[in-house]
């Protein structure tokens, strides 16, 4: 029966094609290699874990289909994110079986490498080695005989180094030579527990397997039946196991402790028995003294020295993330003012004029402002993790980030969020569970982005005497901003992570990879992947909310309005639409916090983007020059007086108004950035929810508390 | 004659030990045998961050991280 459902397989589409692998083994540098520029990039089913597909062109075969697996030590696992290697490479419900696993081994540390193999060849599968790093085996003095090693694994070993693309065209042959005859990928044996306890604890296990999961064959099931034992557990995350094989697992496990055995060390050790009492057949190591690595180190991860220099990289990618985009970033913003204008004269004045204009044209412009800094920050992120610095900023950084509840990899998407919060968010990729991701993601937008300056700018201009009675409040105020956002973060991080996100805690075990030169195409791939998914996924919804804030700010049209002058026709237009209305039914909820409806209608506006609420309050009070820096704004608002004509933009309000903004998230690129890396709307509603309540009750704080305590 | 067993946080930077004993959560001791360091396996401590809060270990060739809290719970023969 399992021959015909192979062959049903082979022959109703493409073969599939698995690459597996420990982390930090280049795995996916060979998948570049292999496949160039052809791959397509989609979501593992149910959760955003990223998988690559790519056609690859095999001699005598045609045509292949290449995919990913998550680098992975093991196939055992504990999280959602962990138990996709197991059913990716076994084929489980809804991932279908590869005909090949290709498992990217790191020749310099080969016997832990192994480890993976000797799982793929348990559960039955087709297996060829790639042997990567093998160009660097002598510089760390040990030296592998492949010959050896193939026969003692009984699969092909084929030597490459992918980053210098060498020994692919080994590797393909060896791959088309297994997928032709599966046979010469299947060793015929496995390594078996040969401890009778363990023997009839895997049986029992096996008998409570799915029949979806083992397909009735005998050696499958006995793989399951470890892999099962070695990660079910009451505080596992993982998803469809089984209520009774849940149950057996865990009587089994207590039987065991009981009699005073330990499951995991007598499978593990098992395993790793085999392949130690063979090492020295295929391996030999002279255990080589320092490494390049290791010289690295001694000054990057240096208490003092090591210290500063990663402030000055860090320094380094904010500061271009910062101005290096800015340039750009005004380039396109000019861009598409130029060609709304151009299209705004060519197209007859209306209603399709304005769509065309102020809705599409501006929302495309909306969209392509922040690939600028995806571009760098991926570039820099590419760097970092390429490299193996990303790995050293954890090291230095775990202490402060696991207090506050968050991933060591977190720092650099945090830092990022002072920049924009888009391409931060797009960053937390870089670490692998979803609560990490999440946690990251929801305190990111706290952080004072640059679309805020402008608006700071404003208010900060409005609110500080002219006289010059406080020449460093401006700053001053500027600098107390940022630390009071980068607070709020911080314990809204400690918070939720202890709360909403709390999570088994994870024991923190990573590798520290070897420094390698980053390869280029790898970090480019990457940009424009992450570009592209940018603006295919959130781009939509960016332009539709773009178009949908035009309706709402444009609608209905007043007739009485279009008599009018310039800015007074525009401020009428913008007072009578359906926009104005909503910022005068929410007035009684921004009363007690000191705006007016008009404010209300700023905030509105600058759901487009923060920095909008500026040219929304230009258009509000009829002022032509739309702009943070413009004196005239500036003035207008300091006369803007009350029903009752008392001034309405005191330097309460004004505080006020900048608190509101530090803490809510007007922002709908970052909701519909967090929408696309969430894979639903739940985690954006509730960070706009906890956002604007944050907001709500710190304004109320400032507002109310400055009045009792007699501020204007 | 017994070796001494020592808590792995106390054996100083680049000495090494033989593993004698791994407690604490059962997850973190399954990984960290997975990853090759299994009682009997020798590991050297290559350096300590103080400010972060976590160990570099050396096992079987590969450089790996353990926060001191969790490496508390390691004890080693020197």
């Amino acid at each position: 029966m399992t021959r015909a459902v192979r062959q049903a397989q082979a022959s109703s589409g493409t073969r599939r094609v698995a690459i597996a692998g420990n982390p930090n083994t280049g795995k996916t540098t060979l998948f570049n290699q292999l496949t160039g520029a052809r791959a397509k990039v989609g979501n593992y089913p149910g959760v955003t874990v990223e998988r690559h597909f790519a056609p690859l062109e095999l001699d005598g075969l045609g045509a292949v289909q290449l995919m990913d697996v998550p680098g992975t030590y093991s196939l055992s696992a504990r999280s959602r994110e962990e138990q996709l290697a197991i059913q990716a490479v076994a084929g489980l419900h809804p991932l279908e079986r590869p005909d090949l696993v290709v498992c990217v081994v790191d020749a310099t540390q080969l016997v832990r490498n192994l480890y993976l193999v000797l799982q793929l060849i348990e559960l039955g599968l087709p297996v060829v080695v790639a042997l990567n790093m093998s160009d660097r085996l002598a510089a760390t003095g040990q030296t592998v005989d492949e010959a050896a090693l193939e026969r003692e694994l009984g699969v092909p070993c084929v030597p490459i180094a992918a980053a210098r693309n060498q020994g692919l065209k080994e590797l393909r042959a060896a791959m088309a030579r297994v997928l032709a005859e599966p046979r010469r990928g299947l060793p015929g044996w496995r390594w078996q527990p040969s401890d009778p306890l363990l023997e009839s604890d895997l049986k029992t296990v096996q008998k409570e397997l799915p029949i979806e999961w083992t397909h009735g064959e005998e050696g499958r099931a006995r793989a399951i039946a470890l892999w099962a034992l070695l990660s079910v557990d009451e505080s596992d995350e993982l998803h469809a196991i089984p209520a009774n094989l849940r149950a057996v697992v865990a009587r089994r496990r207590k039987l065991a402790e009981v009699s005073g055995r330990n499951l995991d060390e007598e499978i593990i050790r098992g395993r790793y028995d085999w392949l130690d009492g063979r090492a020295r057949l295929f391996l030999r190591d002279s255990g080589a003294g320092v490494s390049l690595t290791d010289r690295i180190d001694r000054v990057l991860l240096h208490p003092a020295l090591g210290f500063a220099i990663f402030l000055v990289l860090m320094a380094l990618v904010f500061q271009s993330l910062f101005a290096g985009a800015d340039p750009v970033i005004g380039w396109i913003e000019s861009l598409f003012a130029w060609l709304g204008g151009v299209v705004g004269d060519a197209l007859p004045n209306g209603i399709l004029s304005e769509l065309v204009t102020e809705g599409l044209i501006a929302g495309v412009g909306s969209v392509l402002v922040f690939l600028p800094q995806i571009l760098l920050l991926f570039l820099f992120l590419g760097f970092l993790e390429d490299s193996g610095y990303m790995a050293r900023v954890a090291f230095l950084m775990d202490r402060v980030m696991k207090t506050l509840g968050l991933h060591g990899r977190a720092f650099v998407p945090m830092l990022s969020g002072y920049a924009c919060a888009v391409p931060a968010i797009l960053a937390t990729r870089t670490m692998e569970r979803q609560r990490d991701r999440v946690l990251t993601m929801l305190v990111i937008p706290l952080m004072t982005c640059s679309a805020r300056l402008p608006v700071y700018g404003l208010l900060i201009a409005a609110l500080v005497p002219r006289d010059g009675s406080m020449p460093f409040a401006q700053g001053l105020l500027l600098v107390g901003m940022y630390l009071f956002s980068t607070l709020v973060a911080l314990v809204a991080a400690a918070v939720l992570g202890r709360t909403v996100l709390r999570g088994p805690n994870v024991p923190l075990l990573l590798e520290m990879p070897p420094y390698r030169m980053p390869h280029l195409r790898s970090v480019l791939r990457m940009m424009w992947e992450k570009s592209a998914v940018f603006v295919k996924e959130a781009g939509t919804v960016i332009l539709l909310c773009t178009v949908a804030m035009w309706a709402l700010l444009s609608f209905p049209r007043s007739r009485a309005a279009d008599t009018a002058p310039e800015p007074q026709r525009a401020a009428a237009e913008l007072q009578s639409s359906y926009g104005a209305r909503l910022g005068r039914a929410i007035e009684p909820a921004l009363a007690p916090l000191g705006f007016d409806w008009k404010i209300g209608v700023g905030l509105i506006g600058a759901f487009a983007a923060r920095e909008v609420f500026v040219s929304t309050m230009a258009v509000t009070y009829g002022v032509g020059d739309a702009n943070a820096g413009s004196v005239a704004l500036r003035e207008r608002l300091r006369e803007e007086r009350r029903p009752d004509g008392s001034r309405l933009f005191t330097p309460l309000v004004c505080l006020s108004l900048m608190v509101f903004f530090a803490l809510s998230c007007q922002c709908m690129s970052t909701l519909a950035v967090v929408r696309r890396e969430t894979g639903s709307w739940r985690w954006p509603a509730f960070l706009f929810t906890y956002m604007t309540v944050l907001a709500w009750l710190a304004s109320f704080v400032v507002y109310q508390g400055g009045k009792l305590l007699g501020f204007a | 004659m017994l070796a001494p067993m020592v808590r792995l946080i106390d054996l100083p930077d680049g000495c090494e030990g033989r593993l004698l004993r791994l407690d604490g959560d059962r997850a973190f001791r399954r990984r960290l045998m997975e990853l090759g360091l299994l009682p009997g396996t020798p590991v050297r401590v290559v350096r300590r961050a103080d400010i972060g809060g976590v160990l570099e270990l050396e096992v079987r060739r590969s450089r790996l991280t353990v926060r001191t809290g969790e490496a508390s719970l390691v004890f080693v023969s020197r």
